[in-house]
Protein backbone atom coordinates (compact mmCIF):
# COMPACT_ATOMS: atom_id res chain seq x y z
CA UNK A 1 0.00 0.00 0.00
CA UNK A 2 1.41 3.49 -0.58
CA UNK A 3 1.65 5.47 2.27
CA UNK A 4 -0.20 8.79 2.99
CA UNK A 5 2.64 11.34 2.71
CA UNK A 6 3.34 9.91 -0.74
CA UNK A 7 -0.16 11.46 -1.92
CA UNK A 8 0.29 14.47 0.44
CA UNK A 9 4.36 15.27 -1.01
CA UNK A 10 2.72 15.00 -4.64
CA UNK A 11 -0.49 17.54 -4.23
CA UNK A 12 2.17 19.73 -2.36
CA UNK A 13 4.03 20.23 -5.56
CA UNK A 14 1.49 20.07 -7.56
CA UNK A 15 -0.47 23.28 -5.55
CA UNK A 16 3.44 24.86 -5.73
CA UNK A 17 3.64 24.11 -9.72
CA UNK A 18 -0.02 25.61 -9.98
CA UNK A 19 1.35 28.69 -7.44
CA UNK A 20 4.53 29.15 -9.81
CA UNK A 21 2.58 28.95 -13.48
CA UNK A 22 -0.18 31.31 -12.28
CA UNK A 23 3.11 34.24 -11.11
CA UNK A 24 4.89 33.33 -14.53
CA UNK A 25 2.53 32.52 -16.98
CA UNK A 26 1.39 35.18 -19.54
CA UNK A 27 -1.56 33.72 -20.99
CA UNK A 28 -5.35 33.98 -19.23
CA UNK A 29 -6.13 30.84 -19.93
CA UNK A 30 -2.86 29.30 -19.03
CA UNK A 31 -3.36 31.25 -15.90
CA UNK A 32 -6.90 30.24 -15.20
CA UNK A 33 -5.95 26.24 -15.79
CA UNK A 34 -3.16 26.35 -13.46
CA UNK A 35 -5.69 27.52 -10.76
CA UNK A 36 -7.51 24.64 -11.56
CA UNK A 37 -4.68 22.79 -10.82
CA UNK A 38 -4.65 23.95 -7.58
CA UNK A 39 -7.74 23.47 -6.84
CA UNK A 40 -7.00 19.94 -7.88
CA UNK A 41 -3.90 19.37 -5.79
CA UNK A 42 -6.49 20.50 -2.89
CA UNK A 43 -8.91 18.12 -3.98
CA UNK A 44 -6.12 15.16 -4.04
CA UNK A 45 -5.19 16.00 -0.43
CA UNK A 46 -8.93 16.15 1.06
CA UNK A 47 -9.08 12.52 -0.42
CA UNK A 48 -5.82 11.28 1.39
CA UNK A 49 -7.19 12.79 4.38
CA UNK A 50 -10.29 11.36 4.34
CA UNK A 51 -8.72 7.60 3.53
CA UNK A 52 -6.18 8.94 6.55
CA UNK A 53 -8.84 9.85 8.69
CA UNK A 54 -11.58 6.71 7.40
CA UNK A 55 -14.26 9.66 7.40
CA UNK A 56 -16.38 10.68 4.01
CA UNK A 57 -16.40 13.98 5.28
CA UNK A 58 -13.59 14.64 3.42
CA UNK A 59 -14.64 13.54 0.00
CA UNK A 60 -17.99 15.77 0.08
CA UNK A 61 -15.60 18.37 0.42
CA UNK A 62 -14.11 17.23 -2.52
CA UNK A 63 -17.61 17.02 -4.77
CA UNK A 64 -18.62 20.59 -3.24
CA UNK A 65 -15.02 21.87 -4.60
CA UNK A 66 -15.81 20.58 -8.05
CA UNK A 67 -19.19 21.96 -8.32
CA UNK A 68 -17.93 25.53 -7.18
CA UNK A 69 -14.64 24.80 -9.31
CA UNK A 70 -17.45 23.88 -12.37
CA UNK A 71 -19.28 27.69 -11.36
CA UNK A 72 -16.29 29.33 -11.55
CA UNK A 73 -14.88 28.46 -14.54
CA UNK A 74 -18.44 29.30 -16.80
CA UNK A 75 -17.97 33.05 -15.06
CA UNK A 76 -14.39 33.24 -15.73
CA UNK A 77 -14.57 31.26 -19.53
CA UNK A 78 -17.62 34.52 -19.60
CA UNK A 79 -15.55 37.37 -18.54
CA UNK A 80 -12.17 36.34 -20.65
CA UNK A 81 -14.50 36.12 -23.70
CA UNK A 82 -15.57 39.84 -22.83
CA UNK A 83 -11.80 40.72 -22.48
CA UNK A 84 -11.04 39.53 -25.90
CA UNK A 85 -13.45 41.66 -27.30
CA UNK A 86 -12.63 44.73 -26.12
CA UNK A 87 -8.87 43.90 -26.53
CA UNK A 88 -8.36 41.16 -29.10
CA UNK A 89 -5.67 39.91 -27.46
CA UNK A 90 -5.26 37.38 -24.02
CA UNK A 91 -2.02 38.28 -22.83
CA UNK A 92 -2.09 39.75 -19.54
CA UNK A 93 0.76 41.89 -20.09
CA UNK A 94 -2.00 44.18 -22.47
CA UNK A 95 -4.38 44.10 -20.17
CA UNK A 96 -3.24 47.41 -18.52
CA UNK A 97 -5.31 50.25 -19.18
CA UNK A 98 -5.34 50.67 -15.08
CA UNK A 99 -1.96 50.86 -13.43
CA UNK A 100 -0.59 52.34 -10.16
CA UNK B 1 -42.68 26.64 11.80
CA UNK B 2 -39.91 24.30 11.16
CA UNK B 3 -37.17 25.03 13.52
CA UNK B 4 -34.29 24.42 10.40
CA UNK B 5 -36.01 26.17 7.98
CA UNK B 6 -36.48 29.18 10.63
CA UNK B 7 -32.75 29.47 11.22
CA UNK B 8 -32.13 29.98 7.54
CA UNK B 9 -35.21 32.08 6.63
CA UNK B 10 -33.49 35.33 5.64
CA UNK B 11 -31.03 33.30 3.17
CA UNK B 12 -34.56 31.55 1.72
CA UNK B 13 -36.12 34.84 1.11
CA UNK B 14 -33.17 36.39 -0.93
CA UNK B 15 -32.92 33.06 -2.70
CA UNK B 16 -36.44 33.09 -3.38
CA UNK B 17 -36.32 36.77 -4.52
CA UNK B 18 -33.67 36.26 -6.97
CA UNK B 19 -35.29 32.89 -8.53
CA UNK B 20 -38.39 34.97 -8.93
CA UNK B 21 -36.60 38.29 -10.62
CA UNK B 22 -34.39 35.78 -12.85
CA UNK B 23 -37.78 33.71 -14.15
CA UNK B 24 -39.98 37.49 -14.42
CA UNK B 25 -37.37 38.84 -16.54
CA UNK B 26 -37.72 37.16 -19.71
CA UNK B 27 -41.39 37.59 -19.37
CA UNK B 28 -41.21 42.05 -19.63
CA UNK B 29 -41.13 43.84 -22.95
CA UNK B 30 -38.40 43.72 -24.32
CA UNK B 31 -37.55 47.85 -24.22
CA UNK B 32 -39.93 48.05 -20.77
CA UNK B 33 -37.99 49.51 -17.79
CA UNK B 34 -36.77 47.08 -15.28
CA UNK B 35 -37.45 49.01 -12.52
CA UNK B 36 -40.17 46.74 -11.23
CA UNK B 37 -37.98 44.14 -10.86
CA UNK B 38 -35.71 46.33 -8.88
CA UNK B 39 -38.40 47.59 -6.39
CA UNK B 40 -39.14 43.62 -6.09
CA UNK B 41 -35.93 43.26 -4.78
CA UNK B 42 -35.80 45.90 -2.43
CA UNK B 43 -38.98 44.16 -0.73
CA UNK B 44 -37.43 40.65 -0.49
CA UNK B 45 -33.85 42.61 0.69
CA UNK B 46 -36.22 43.93 3.59
CA UNK B 47 -37.94 41.10 4.39
CA UNK B 48 -34.78 39.57 4.55
CA UNK B 49 -33.66 42.01 7.16
CA UNK B 50 -37.15 41.80 9.25
CA UNK B 51 -36.48 37.65 9.37
CA UNK B 52 -32.73 38.07 10.32
CA UNK B 53 -34.38 40.62 13.40
CA UNK B 54 -36.82 37.77 14.37
CA UNK B 55 -34.26 35.30 14.31
CA UNK B 56 -33.10 37.17 17.31
CA UNK B 57 -36.17 35.65 19.02
CA UNK B 58 -34.75 32.29 18.65
CA UNK B 59 -32.71 30.50 21.26
CA UNK B 60 -29.31 29.88 20.01
CA UNK B 61 -28.48 26.88 18.35
CA UNK B 62 -27.28 24.68 15.12
CA UNK B 63 -29.64 23.92 11.88
CA UNK B 64 -28.26 20.95 9.45
CA UNK B 65 -26.34 18.42 10.87
CA UNK B 66 -24.71 21.41 13.09
CA UNK B 67 -23.46 23.75 9.68
CA UNK B 68 -25.11 26.86 10.79
CA UNK B 69 -25.48 28.88 13.79
CA UNK B 70 -28.25 31.65 14.38
CA UNK B 71 -27.00 33.73 17.27
CA UNK B 72 -26.41 36.87 18.28
CA UNK B 73 -23.11 37.13 16.60
CA UNK B 74 -24.68 36.35 13.05
CA UNK B 75 -27.34 38.17 13.19
CA UNK B 76 -25.83 41.21 13.75
CA UNK B 77 -23.93 40.99 10.80
CA UNK B 78 -26.78 39.40 8.78
CA UNK B 79 -28.79 42.88 9.58
CA UNK B 80 -25.44 44.41 8.68
CA UNK B 81 -25.30 43.08 5.26
CA UNK B 82 -28.98 43.29 4.55
CA UNK B 83 -29.01 47.08 5.11
CA UNK B 84 -25.58 47.77 2.71
CA UNK B 85 -27.57 45.61 0.28
CA UNK B 86 -30.99 47.53 0.90
CA UNK B 87 -29.07 51.35 0.54
CA UNK B 88 -26.98 49.75 -2.80
CA UNK B 89 -30.01 48.05 -4.07
CA UNK B 90 -31.57 51.87 -3.73
CA UNK B 91 -28.40 53.67 -5.55
CA UNK B 92 -28.37 51.02 -8.19
CA UNK B 93 -31.79 51.49 -8.92
CA UNK B 94 -31.71 54.50 -11.31
CA UNK B 95 -27.91 54.39 -11.88
CA UNK B 96 -27.61 50.92 -13.69
CA UNK B 97 -31.16 51.72 -15.66
CA UNK B 98 -30.65 53.02 -19.47
CA UNK B 99 -27.44 52.31 -21.06
CA UNK B 100 -26.66 48.62 -19.92
CA UNK B 101 -28.93 45.32 -21.16
CA UNK B 102 -30.32 42.54 -18.50
CA UNK B 103 -30.78 44.80 -15.68
CA UNK B 104 -32.62 42.35 -13.96
CA UNK B 105 -30.38 39.95 -14.29
CA UNK B 106 -27.88 42.37 -11.68
CA UNK B 107 -30.93 42.68 -9.06
CA UNK B 108 -31.05 38.75 -8.86
CA UNK B 109 -26.91 38.39 -8.91
CA UNK B 110 -27.21 40.56 -5.81
CA UNK B 111 -29.63 38.87 -3.77
CA UNK B 112 -27.37 35.49 -4.69
CA UNK B 113 -24.23 37.27 -3.46
CA UNK B 114 -26.03 38.46 -0.07
CA UNK B 115 -27.12 35.30 0.72
CA UNK B 116 -23.66 33.76 0.64
CA UNK B 117 -22.55 36.35 2.61
CA UNK B 118 -24.95 35.69 5.33
CA UNK B 119 -24.29 32.18 4.69
CA UNK B 120 -20.76 32.96 5.96
CA UNK B 121 -22.00 34.96 8.82
CA UNK B 122 -24.05 32.14 10.31
CA UNK B 123 -22.09 29.16 8.79
CA UNK B 124 -20.13 27.07 11.52
CA UNK B 125 -18.57 24.45 9.39
CA UNK B 126 -15.94 25.55 7.67
CA UNK B 127 -17.70 23.39 4.21
CA UNK B 128 -19.91 25.81 4.36
CA UNK B 129 -17.94 29.06 4.77
CA UNK B 130 -16.11 27.68 1.44
CA UNK B 131 -19.70 27.73 -0.16
CA UNK B 132 -20.64 30.74 1.01
CA UNK B 133 -18.10 32.63 0.27
CA UNK B 134 -17.96 31.15 -3.23
CA UNK B 135 -21.59 32.12 -3.50
CA UNK B 136 -20.99 35.85 -2.72
CA UNK B 137 -17.57 36.23 -4.86
CA UNK B 138 -18.80 34.68 -7.84
CA UNK B 139 -21.90 36.81 -8.17
CA UNK B 140 -19.91 39.83 -7.62
CA UNK B 141 -17.26 38.64 -10.03
CA UNK B 142 -20.13 39.25 -12.56
CA UNK B 143 -21.44 42.23 -11.02
CA UNK B 144 -17.92 44.09 -11.75
CA UNK B 145 -18.08 43.22 -15.23
CA UNK B 146 -21.16 44.30 -15.90
CA UNK B 147 -20.16 47.35 -18.25
CA UNK B 148 -18.88 44.81 -20.42
CA UNK B 149 -18.23 47.03 -23.51
CA UNK B 150 -16.16 49.50 -21.75
CA UNK B 151 -12.46 48.68 -21.78
CA UNK B 152 -12.46 49.20 -18.27
CA UNK B 153 -14.75 46.74 -16.84
CA UNK B 154 -13.53 43.38 -18.18
CA UNK B 155 -10.12 44.69 -17.16
CA UNK B 156 -11.28 45.04 -13.52
CA UNK B 157 -13.25 41.44 -13.63
CA UNK B 158 -10.66 39.91 -14.79
CA UNK B 159 -8.32 40.54 -12.36
CA UNK B 160 -10.79 40.44 -9.76
CA UNK B 161 -11.84 37.09 -10.78
CA UNK B 162 -8.05 35.30 -11.14
CA UNK B 163 -6.92 36.79 -8.29
CA UNK B 164 -10.03 36.06 -6.11
CA UNK B 165 -10.17 32.36 -7.38
CA UNK B 166 -6.50 32.08 -6.54
CA UNK B 167 -7.03 33.33 -2.94
CA UNK B 168 -9.80 30.41 -2.44
CA UNK B 169 -7.39 28.34 -3.80
CA UNK B 170 -5.11 29.15 -0.72
CA UNK B 171 -8.49 29.45 1.54
CA UNK B 172 -9.02 25.62 0.49
CA UNK B 173 -5.37 24.34 0.70
CA UNK B 174 -5.57 25.70 4.34
CA UNK B 175 -9.17 24.15 5.48
CA UNK B 176 -7.45 20.38 4.18
CA UNK B 177 -4.57 20.72 6.03
CA UNK B 178 -6.82 21.56 8.99
CA UNK B 179 -8.98 18.94 8.06
CA UNK B 180 -5.83 16.60 7.96
CA UNK B 181 -4.52 17.72 11.27
CA UNK B 182 -7.89 17.47 13.37
CA UNK B 183 -10.15 14.91 10.96
CA UNK B 184 -12.71 17.49 11.21
CA UNK B 185 -14.23 20.72 9.50
CA UNK B 186 -16.28 22.04 12.25
CA UNK B 187 -15.06 25.51 13.52
CA UNK B 188 -16.14 24.40 17.30
CA UNK B 189 -14.99 20.64 16.98
CA UNK B 190 -11.69 21.82 15.54
CA UNK B 191 -11.54 24.11 18.57
CA UNK B 192 -11.65 21.38 21.18
CA UNK B 193 -9.59 19.19 19.70
CA UNK B 194 -6.98 21.33 19.36
CA UNK B 195 -6.70 22.35 23.13
CA UNK B 196 -5.91 18.91 23.88
CA UNK B 197 -2.11 17.36 23.35
CA UNK B 198 0.35 19.30 20.95
CA UNK B 199 -0.25 21.49 18.28
CA UNK B 200 0.18 19.80 14.79
CA UNK B 201 2.20 21.96 12.40
CA UNK B 202 -0.37 21.38 9.57
CA UNK B 203 -2.61 22.95 11.85
CA UNK B 204 -0.85 25.59 12.06
CA UNK B 205 0.36 25.72 8.35
CA UNK B 206 -3.50 25.64 7.14
CA UNK B 207 -3.97 28.53 9.63
CA UNK B 208 -1.31 30.60 7.77
CA UNK B 209 -3.34 29.98 4.23
CA UNK B 210 -6.91 30.42 5.66
CA UNK B 211 -5.61 33.62 6.85
CA UNK B 212 -3.69 34.22 2.74
CA UNK B 213 -7.20 33.22 1.50
CA UNK B 214 -9.44 35.85 3.64
CA UNK B 215 -6.31 38.86 3.16
CA UNK B 216 -6.91 38.62 -0.46
CA UNK B 217 -10.77 38.90 -0.07
CA UNK B 218 -10.85 42.04 2.54
CA UNK B 219 -7.90 43.30 0.83
CA UNK B 220 -5.47 43.55 3.61
CA UNK B 221 -2.26 44.09 3.00
CA UNK B 222 -0.06 42.52 1.45
CA UNK B 223 -3.27 41.37 -0.63
CA UNK B 224 -4.48 44.56 -1.62
CA UNK B 225 -2.99 44.90 -5.03
CA UNK B 226 -5.96 43.68 -7.06
CA UNK B 227 -8.58 46.42 -5.16
CA UNK B 228 -7.68 49.68 -6.90
CA UNK B 229 -7.56 48.78 -10.31
CA UNK B 230 -11.54 46.41 -9.54
CA UNK B 231 -13.08 49.60 -8.30
CA UNK B 232 -11.66 51.70 -10.57
CA UNK B 233 -13.19 49.60 -13.29
CA UNK B 234 -16.42 48.24 -11.78
CA UNK B 235 -19.47 50.74 -11.65
CA UNK B 236 -19.35 52.88 -8.72
CA UNK B 237 -22.53 51.24 -6.78
CA UNK B 238 -21.37 47.79 -7.14
CA UNK B 239 -18.38 48.98 -5.80
CA UNK B 240 -19.94 50.68 -2.76
CA UNK B 241 -21.65 46.93 -2.42
CA UNK B 242 -18.32 44.96 -2.50
CA UNK B 243 -15.93 47.28 -0.81
CA UNK B 244 -18.43 46.71 2.07
CA UNK B 245 -20.78 43.99 2.06
CA UNK B 246 -18.55 40.77 1.43
CA UNK B 247 -15.45 42.53 3.36
CA UNK B 248 -18.16 42.55 6.52
CA UNK B 249 -18.68 38.93 5.69
CA UNK B 250 -15.36 37.98 5.94
CA UNK B 251 -13.87 39.69 8.55
CA UNK B 252 -17.02 37.90 10.65
CA UNK B 253 -15.56 34.83 9.57
CA UNK B 254 -12.08 35.15 10.15
CA UNK B 255 -13.56 36.75 13.73
CA UNK B 256 -14.81 32.97 14.01
CA UNK B 257 -12.45 31.02 12.63
CA UNK B 258 -9.83 33.15 14.78
CA UNK B 259 -11.59 32.92 18.37
CA UNK B 260 -13.35 29.77 17.60
CA UNK B 261 -11.17 27.07 15.98
CA UNK B 262 -7.71 28.64 17.18
CA UNK B 263 -7.86 30.55 20.43
CA UNK B 264 -4.85 28.54 21.51
CA UNK B 265 -2.94 29.30 18.93
CA UNK B 266 -3.19 33.14 19.56
CA UNK B 267 0.50 33.37 19.41
CA UNK B 268 0.92 32.26 15.87
CA UNK B 269 -1.57 34.24 14.47
CA UNK B 270 -1.92 37.40 16.39
CA UNK B 271 1.73 39.25 15.34
CA UNK B 272 0.66 37.76 11.99
CA UNK B 273 -2.56 39.71 12.04
CA UNK B 274 -0.90 42.45 13.76
CA UNK B 275 1.61 43.12 10.97
CA UNK B 276 -1.35 42.63 8.26
CA UNK B 277 -2.81 45.54 10.06
CA UNK B 278 -0.32 47.96 10.18
CA UNK B 279 0.98 47.20 6.54
CA UNK B 280 -2.74 47.51 5.56
CA UNK B 281 -2.79 50.84 7.54
CA UNK B 282 0.65 52.05 5.95
CA UNK B 283 -0.01 51.18 2.23
CA UNK B 284 -3.40 51.77 2.00
CA UNK B 285 -2.97 55.55 3.61
CA UNK B 286 0.37 56.39 1.45
CA UNK B 287 -1.31 55.11 -1.58
CA UNK B 288 -3.82 56.87 -1.40
CA UNK B 289 -1.74 60.20 -1.06
CA UNK B 290 -0.79 60.70 -4.73
CA UNK B 291 -4.19 59.64 -6.22
CA UNK B 292 -6.05 61.63 -8.36
CA UNK B 293 -8.71 59.29 -9.31
CA UNK B 294 -11.33 59.44 -6.92
CA UNK B 295 -12.39 55.89 -7.04
CA UNK B 296 -8.56 54.48 -6.70
CA UNK B 297 -8.05 56.76 -3.80
CA UNK B 298 -11.39 54.98 -2.15
CA UNK B 299 -9.94 51.71 -3.10
CA UNK B 300 -6.66 52.87 -0.61
CA UNK B 301 -9.07 54.15 1.88
CA UNK B 302 -10.56 50.85 1.87
CA UNK B 303 -7.89 49.61 2.38
CA UNK B 304 -6.64 51.50 5.33
CA UNK B 305 -9.95 50.89 6.69
CA UNK B 306 -9.20 47.13 7.02
CA UNK B 307 -6.25 47.88 8.75
CA UNK B 308 -8.01 49.96 11.21
CA UNK B 309 -10.36 46.45 11.13
CA UNK B 310 -7.61 44.21 11.49
CA UNK B 311 -6.28 46.38 14.69
CA UNK B 312 -9.44 45.17 16.53
CA UNK B 313 -8.76 41.80 15.93
CA UNK B 314 -5.41 41.46 17.87
CA UNK B 315 -6.70 42.67 21.16
CA UNK B 316 -8.30 39.26 21.88
CA UNK B 317 -10.90 40.25 24.29
CA UNK B 318 -14.34 40.64 24.00
CA UNK B 319 -14.15 44.28 23.77
CA UNK B 320 -11.72 43.63 20.37
CA UNK B 321 -14.43 41.62 18.74
CA UNK B 322 -17.41 44.26 19.86
CA UNK B 323 -15.06 47.32 18.53
CA UNK B 324 -14.60 45.22 15.06
CA UNK B 325 -17.97 44.49 14.44
CA UNK B 326 -18.96 47.85 15.10
CA UNK B 327 -16.34 49.18 12.68
CA UNK B 328 -17.50 47.34 9.99
CA UNK B 329 -21.36 48.98 10.55
CA UNK B 330 -19.90 52.41 10.59
CA UNK B 331 -17.64 51.74 7.48
CA UNK B 332 -20.36 50.61 5.99
CA UNK B 333 -22.41 53.57 6.27
CA UNK B 334 -20.50 56.24 5.21
CA UNK B 335 -18.83 53.74 2.64
CA UNK B 336 -22.24 52.93 0.76
CA UNK B 337 -23.20 56.68 1.13
CA UNK B 338 -19.68 57.96 -0.27
CA UNK B 339 -20.27 55.48 -3.33
CA UNK B 340 -23.93 56.40 -3.55
CA UNK B 341 -23.14 60.29 -4.38
CA UNK B 342 -19.48 59.19 -6.70
CA UNK B 343 -22.53 56.83 -8.72
CA UNK B 344 -25.11 59.56 -9.04
CA UNK B 345 -22.52 61.91 -10.06
CA UNK B 346 -20.26 60.40 -12.49
CA UNK B 347 -22.79 58.12 -13.76
CA UNK B 348 -22.97 55.05 -15.65
CA UNK B 349 -20.10 55.75 -17.15
CA UNK B 350 -18.13 57.36 -14.70
CA UNK B 351 -18.00 60.65 -16.25
CA UNK B 352 -16.27 62.26 -13.24
CA UNK B 353 -13.09 60.65 -12.55
CA UNK B 354 -10.44 62.75 -11.02
CA UNK B 355 -10.96 64.83 -7.65
CA UNK B 356 -10.62 68.37 -9.39
CA UNK B 357 -13.57 66.70 -11.40
CA UNK B 358 -15.92 67.38 -8.65
CA UNK B 359 -14.76 70.72 -8.27
CA UNK B 360 -17.89 72.78 -7.66
CA UNK B 361 -19.93 69.89 -7.01
CA UNK B 362 -21.81 71.80 -4.04
CA UNK B 363 -22.15 74.46 -6.07
CA UNK B 364 -24.11 72.40 -8.55
CA UNK B 365 -26.38 70.68 -6.50
CA UNK B 366 -25.70 71.51 -2.91
CA UNK B 367 -27.14 68.00 -1.37
CA UNK B 368 -24.86 65.93 -3.08
CA UNK B 369 -22.15 68.16 -2.40
CA UNK B 370 -23.54 68.48 1.37
CA UNK B 371 -23.59 64.36 1.62
CA UNK B 372 -19.99 63.82 0.13
CA UNK B 373 -18.71 66.02 2.58
CA UNK B 374 -20.57 64.76 5.70
CA UNK B 375 -19.15 61.31 4.44
CA UNK B 376 -15.66 62.53 4.10
CA UNK B 377 -15.61 63.97 7.70
CA UNK B 378 -16.88 60.60 8.77
CA UNK B 379 -13.86 58.78 6.88
CA UNK B 380 -12.03 61.52 8.76
CA UNK B 381 -12.81 60.55 11.72
CA UNK B 382 -14.18 63.84 13.15
CA UNK B 383 -16.56 63.86 16.68
CA UNK B 384 -20.67 63.25 15.99
CA UNK B 385 -20.54 61.07 13.20
CA UNK B 386 -20.00 57.02 13.04
CA UNK B 387 -16.29 57.16 11.41
CA UNK B 388 -15.10 58.81 15.21
CA UNK B 389 -16.68 56.21 17.30
CA UNK B 390 -15.49 53.07 15.15
CA UNK B 391 -11.75 54.35 15.59
CA UNK B 392 -12.11 55.58 18.93
CA UNK B 393 -13.29 51.91 19.89
CA UNK B 394 -11.22 50.12 17.83
CA UNK B 395 -7.93 51.99 19.19
CA UNK B 396 -9.51 51.54 23.06
CA UNK B 397 -9.46 47.66 22.60
CA UNK B 398 -5.89 47.79 20.90
CA UNK B 399 -4.78 49.98 24.06
CA UNK B 400 -6.48 48.31 26.30
CA UNK B 401 -4.53 44.98 25.05
CA UNK B 402 -1.40 46.33 25.51
CA UNK B 403 -1.34 47.28 21.93
CA UNK B 404 0.71 50.41 22.31
CA UNK B 405 2.97 50.81 19.43
CA UNK B 406 -0.32 49.34 16.91
CA UNK B 407 -2.42 52.69 18.67
CA UNK B 408 0.38 54.65 17.89
CA UNK B 409 0.91 53.86 14.17
CA UNK B 410 -3.23 53.50 13.88
CA UNK B 411 -3.42 57.42 14.86
CA UNK B 412 0.00 58.44 12.94
CA UNK B 413 -1.97 56.99 10.08
CA UNK B 414 -5.44 58.26 10.49
CA UNK B 415 -3.74 61.86 10.70
CA UNK B 416 -2.02 60.98 7.60
CA UNK B 417 -5.87 60.03 6.15
CA UNK B 418 -7.32 63.22 6.62
CA UNK B 419 -4.61 65.05 3.91
CA UNK B 420 -6.56 63.10 0.99
CA UNK B 421 -9.95 63.13 2.48
CA UNK B 422 -9.87 66.72 2.98
CA UNK B 423 -8.42 67.51 -0.84
CA UNK B 424 -11.50 66.11 -2.47
CA UNK B 425 -13.72 67.62 0.54
CA UNK B 426 -11.70 71.52 -0.37
CA UNK B 427 -12.54 70.55 -4.15
CA UNK B 428 -16.02 69.59 -4.00
CA UNK B 429 -16.26 73.13 -2.16
CA UNK B 430 -14.29 75.14 -4.12
CA UNK B 431 -15.39 76.76 -7.33
CA UNK B 432 -16.26 75.09 -10.66
CA UNK B 433 -13.96 74.70 -13.26
CA UNK B 434 -15.56 71.90 -15.57
CA UNK B 435 -18.78 73.29 -15.74
CA UNK B 436 -20.03 71.40 -18.49
CA UNK B 437 -19.18 68.04 -16.49
CA UNK B 438 -21.60 69.09 -13.48
CA UNK B 439 -24.14 70.05 -15.54
CA UNK B 440 -24.69 66.56 -17.08
CA UNK B 441 -25.83 65.57 -12.93
CA UNK B 442 -29.05 64.87 -13.32
CA UNK B 443 -31.60 65.60 -10.36
CA UNK B 444 -31.54 63.62 -7.20
CA UNK B 445 -34.16 60.91 -7.95
CA UNK B 446 -36.39 59.24 -5.14
CA UNK B 447 -34.14 55.86 -4.63
CA UNK B 448 -31.50 57.50 -4.18
CA UNK B 449 -32.62 60.45 -1.94
CA UNK B 450 -33.51 57.18 0.63
CA UNK B 451 -30.54 55.95 -0.01
CA UNK B 452 -28.65 58.96 0.93
CA UNK B 453 -31.13 59.79 4.36
CA UNK B 454 -30.68 55.84 4.98
CA UNK B 455 -26.82 56.58 4.95
CA UNK B 456 -26.41 59.78 6.38
CA UNK B 457 -29.01 58.94 9.25
CA UNK B 458 -26.72 55.62 10.24
CA UNK B 459 -23.91 57.27 10.07
CA UNK B 460 -25.25 60.26 12.36
CA UNK B 461 -26.88 57.69 14.71
CA UNK B 462 -23.42 56.29 15.18
CA UNK B 463 -21.73 59.02 15.75
CA UNK B 464 -24.29 60.51 18.58
CA UNK B 465 -25.64 57.59 19.88
CA UNK B 466 -23.79 54.64 19.85
CA UNK B 467 -24.99 52.69 22.47
CA UNK B 468 -27.47 50.51 20.97
CA UNK B 469 -25.58 49.22 18.10
CA UNK B 470 -22.74 49.25 20.37
CA UNK B 471 -24.88 47.08 22.93
CA UNK B 472 -25.75 44.71 20.15
CA UNK B 473 -22.02 43.96 18.80
CA UNK B 474 -21.13 43.76 22.66
CA UNK B 475 -24.28 40.80 22.73
CA UNK B 476 -22.66 39.18 19.03
CA UNK B 477 -19.32 39.37 20.84
CA UNK B 478 -20.44 37.22 23.75
CA UNK B 479 -21.03 34.46 22.05
CA UNK B 480 -17.52 34.35 20.71
CA UNK B 481 -16.33 34.93 24.57
CA UNK B 482 -16.17 31.70 25.68
CA UNK B 483 -13.46 31.23 23.22
CA UNK B 484 -11.41 34.38 23.89
CA UNK B 485 -11.20 33.50 27.46
CA UNK B 486 -9.70 30.10 26.19
CA UNK B 487 -7.33 32.41 23.98
CA UNK B 488 -6.07 34.49 27.13
CA UNK B 489 -4.82 31.50 29.64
Amino acid sequence: MVPISYYLVLSAILFSIGVGAFLIKRNIITVFMSIELMLNAVNLTFVAFAHQWRHVSGQIFVFFVMVVAAAEAAVGLAIIIAIFRTRNTLNVDQVDLMKL
Amino acid sequence: MNMQLARILPEVILTITGVIIMLAEPLLQKNSSRKPLGWFAVLGTLAALFASMWQLHLPDGTAYFGTVQTDAYSVFFHVLIAGIVLATLLVSLDSIDGSAESVGEFFALICFGAVGMMLMTSAVELLLVFIGLEISSISTYIMACFRRKSAKGPESAIKYFLLGSFATAFFLYGIALIFGATGTTAIAAIGRILTVGQTPLLAVVGLAMILIGIGFKVSAAPFQVWTPDVYEGAPSPVVGLMSTAPKAAAFAVLLRILYVAFPLLHYHWQPLVWWMAVLSMCVGNLGALRQQNVKRMLAYSSIANAGYLLAAFTALSQEGVAAASFYAVTYAAMNVGIFAVVSHAGGFGDRLTLVQDYRGLAYRSPLLGGAMAFFLISLIGIPFTGGFFGKFYVFAAALHSGMVWLTIIGLINSGIACYYYLRLLAAVYSKPVHTDLLDGIPRPTMPLLLALVLTVAATLILGIVPGQVLSLARAGANTLVPYVTTAMK
